[in-house]
């Protein structure tokens, strides 16, 4: 099997084939990384180009996102893709919400990460600023294999976190910054 | 069966039923981020059992302020927000608008560019279409087409992207012409295209236009008489599904629509199937106006020589003294547009596509109005739906082809 | 290249015979005939023309509204299109407002489709369409005070404090 980047097998100890150590964190990550559902949020252009990825031609499908969840509740990854306005703002921020953690955001395009063209009274200058979010994917509409280096970058970004992260200060922190109620209970 | 319960229910007096129901009336949300929008906009529907008793609809999620953002542009940078506009189908608005200009600066376009505009344009309304009709059958749970159509759209990308190097977002064209010639790519593509596109068709055609389910889903679904539809002031595959032949290419011919053979596809119910087919036909008509503009594409200049509005080439302006100056005057604002107001339409992918332009003599427009189909026909969807299932609703929208952008400025 | 069935000549004249002193002015534009009736009258022209039998200009194009805040007394104009699908010609009826009072009739019982359009220029420029049934901002939120299409006000959100103007030439 080609050996891609994101098929890299988890860092273990191989006993002669009786069985394997490793560590938690890398079998979590790898699993989650491996089958993201995403959560597509299309607002306008870019949803086009974000359904054309998903596409025969594209095949998002290939990163384990098969399945789009169009409940946030069971959905891990929001794709915002298009402009959100003002208007929208609330809702994109109770979507998040509604996500069950961990829960990772991609920006998709210039309207949803800075505004874009769209100074406008009307448009969200950029999503970060009602919730957090991980990678942004530049473009207006960026192309399909645009919108695939941020899956996958994503997926680097969901396999390498700490379990621990989710429980830690900082990450209440830039919670508390959107004012956004974290709902993990450390024990 | 169902169509008759449906039927009865109609002739019922709905609004006196709906207070004697007691209370049994549920309140829906569908939207603003319901899978099956496509797009953000909201319906509140009050509905019993499965049937919609009424809906109120809520719009504007996705305002961008496209007629205050064109008040600050000069005429050369309104073509990317027209992109924005309808983006399934970026080069017909795109060409639109150029054609808006051209007429208030009183510019003749060479026929080469004419037939190339055809060419392109056509392109658009068959990508526009595709859209439309998978969207339709992912709706009514034929998720199959959607590939298919999304592979065909693809190729025309592909085709577009020979032309202006981008794909949904298309910028294509300058004020005057094109910015490029068709390269020799370009007609290798086409002409590749010409030729498997039918075959792809029919089969994606024959997933849905004949299957029984599909049928027995959108038959009757969603219907519109002509005379209502023209009292919502509907155009483009909506109306003509309604049975009423207003297409504004024969109506007011541009880009010299006069010199092709094409029909015109009306439908007889105005229901969801009947705006399926037209769509469908109209992609057959599209490709066959796409084949005469091409065989009999004349020679000649890509662009008008209208050295005032057309922005040069940019090697051109580190070169050329000449176009460093027009290159100069045109980004500055300086080159005189006359003062008056002009009305251009076109026949976009979802109707009459208009833009009604006023100027001062300025650098940018006084202001421009973009007559957007989508917006004015959405408002007839709760007479549409009222007394159907929600899945019929759900249908029907698909069918409108309602694009948030184009909806919501 | 007109494939028009009645000029714009015939279309004033036949509004005059019908209007006489309503018809305040006309011009034509790239061919699209304007004719000024006063804000009173606007509703029973639109009306006329829809329901003629030889005009029959059972089509309405677009609502469109205007800003002018030079013309004191006059600075709102608003612009129905009509267009006639049958002779096929166009004619734009337009009607003055003060920005004082901008008040004009709705055409919702003349044309259903008015409704959305008339509430788009409610919510762009202010204009009030009495008697519509529904006259709330569409596009824009409901909260907002303003009608921003008015050329007093920017285009950028005056309240957002992330962009350094001095960095974007404002």
């Amino acid at each position: 099997m080609a050996q891609l980047e994101n098929d890299k097998p988890v860092d273990s100890i191989n006993y002669g084939g009786e069985f394997q150590l490793t560590m938690l964190d890398k079998v979590i990550g790898a699993a989650r990384a491996n089958s993201l559902w995403p959560l597509p949020f299309a607002t306008s252009c870019c949803g086009i180009a974000y359904m054309a990825t998903m596409g025969s031609h594209y095949d998002l499908a290939r990163f384990g996102m098969e399945r789009m969840s169009f409940s946030p509740r069971q959905a891990d990854l929001l794709i915002v893709a298009g402009t959100i306005s003002k208007k929208l703002a609330p809702i994109l921020k109770q979507v998040y919400e509604q996500m069950s953690e961990p829960k990772w955001v991609i920006s998709v395009g210039a309207c949803a990460s800075s505004g874009g063209f769209f100074d406008t009274y009307s448009v969200l200058q950029g999503i970060d600023r009602v919730i957090p979010v991980d990678v942004y994917v530049p473009g207006c509409p960026p192309r399909p294999e645009q919108i695939l280096d941020g899956v996958m970058n994503i997926q680097k970004l969901v396999r390498n976190e700490s379990l621990r992260r989710r429980y830690s200060e900082e990450y209440k922190h830039l919670l508390s910054n959107y004012n956004i109620e974290n709902d993990i209970k450390v024990k | 069966m169902i169509m008759e319960d449906i039927k009865k229910y109609n002739n019922s007096d709905i609004g006196a039923k709906r207070d004697t129901i007691d209370g049994e009336t549920a309140t829906l949300n569908l939207g603003p981020t319901h899978p099956a929008t496509h797009g953000i906009f909201q319906n509140i529907l009050q509905i019993d059992g499965e049937t919609v008793l009424s809906s109120e609809q809520t719009v504007g999620y996705i305002h961008r302020a496209f007629e205050k953002l064109a008040e600050r542009r000069p005429f050369h940078q309104i073509t990317p927000i027209t992109d924005r506009l309808n983006y399934c189908s970026a080069p017909l608005n795109n060409i639109g608008w150029q054609m808006t200009v051209e007429k208030l600066a009183g510019i003749e376009i060479p026929k080469r560019v004419q037939y190339m505009r055809v060419i392109i344009m056509e392109l658009a309304r068959m990508a526009d279409h595709l859209v439309c009709t998978s969207v339709i059958g992912v709706d009514s749970g034929a998720l199959t087409g959607f590939t298919w159509a999304f592979q065909l759209r693809e190729q025309i990308y592909d085709i577009w992207e020979e032309v202006c190097g981008l794909r949904l977002t298309t910028n294509i064209g300058r004020i005057g012409g094109f910015e490029r010639d068709f390269n020799p790519d370009f007609h290798k593509k086409l002409t590749e295209f010409l030729k498997t596109f039918s075959k792809a068709f029919e089969e994606y055609d024959a997933l849905l236009s004949r299957n029984r389910i599909f049928m027995d889903r959108t038959i009757g679904v969603g219907p519109i008489s002509g005379e209502r539809a023209l009292e919502y002031s509907f155009s483009g595959p909506n109306l003509r599904a309604a049975g009423v032949d207003y297409d504004v290419r024969v109506m007011n011919p541009y880009s010299s629509y006069e010199d092709f053979e094409f029909d015109i596809p009306v439908g007889t119910g105005g229901d969801t199937y009947d705006r399926f087919m037209v769509r469908q036909e109209e992609t057959r008509q599209s490709l066959r106006i796409i084949k005469q503009a091409f065989e009999n594409l004349p020679e000649g200049p890509y662009h008008a020589d209208v050295p005032e509005f057309y922005v040069p080439r940019k090697d051109d302006v580190y070169n050329k003294m000449e176009s460093l100056i027009y290159q100069f005057k045109i980004v500055m604002g300086e080159t005189p547009i006359p003062v008056g107001e002009v009305y251009h339409s076109i026949e976009a992918g979802n109707g009459e596509l208009g833009f009604y332009l006023t100027s001062d003599g300025g650098r940018t427009p006084y202001r421009l109005q973009f007559r957007r189909p989508c917006f004015i026909y959405y408002q007839a969807y709760p007479e549409m739906i009222t007394g159907q299932s929600i899945s019929d609703a759900v249908v029907t929208l698909s069918s409108l082809n309602v694009i948030a952008g184009e909806l919501d400025a | 290249m007109s494939l028009s069935k009645i000029t714009n000549e015939e279309l004033l004249s036949f509004l005059q015979t019908a209007f006489g002193e309503s018809i305040l002015e006309h011009n034509e534009a790239f061919g699209l005939m304007n004719v000024y009736v006063p804000a009173t009258k606007a509703k029973e022209v639109v009306k006329w023309l829809k329901e003629n039998e030889t005009i029959k200009m059972g089509y309405l194009t677009n609502i469109a509204a205007i800003h002018y805040p030079d013309n004191k007394g006059a600075e709102l104009e608003v612009i129905y299109q009509l267009h006639s699908l049958t002779n096929n010609v166009r004619l734009r009826v337009k009607s003055k407002l003060s920005i004082e009072q901008p008040e004009i009739d709705t055409i919702v019982d003349v044309f259903a489709g008015a409704n959305w359009m008339e509430r788009e220029t409610y919510d762009f420029f202010g204009v009030i369409f009495k008697g519509h049934p529904n006259l709330k901002k569409i596009l824009n939120m409901e909260d907002q005070d303003y009608f921003p299409m008015r050329k007093e006000y920017p285009l950028e959100d005056r309240t957002r404090e992330d962009k350094d103007n001095r960095f974007f030439g404002r």
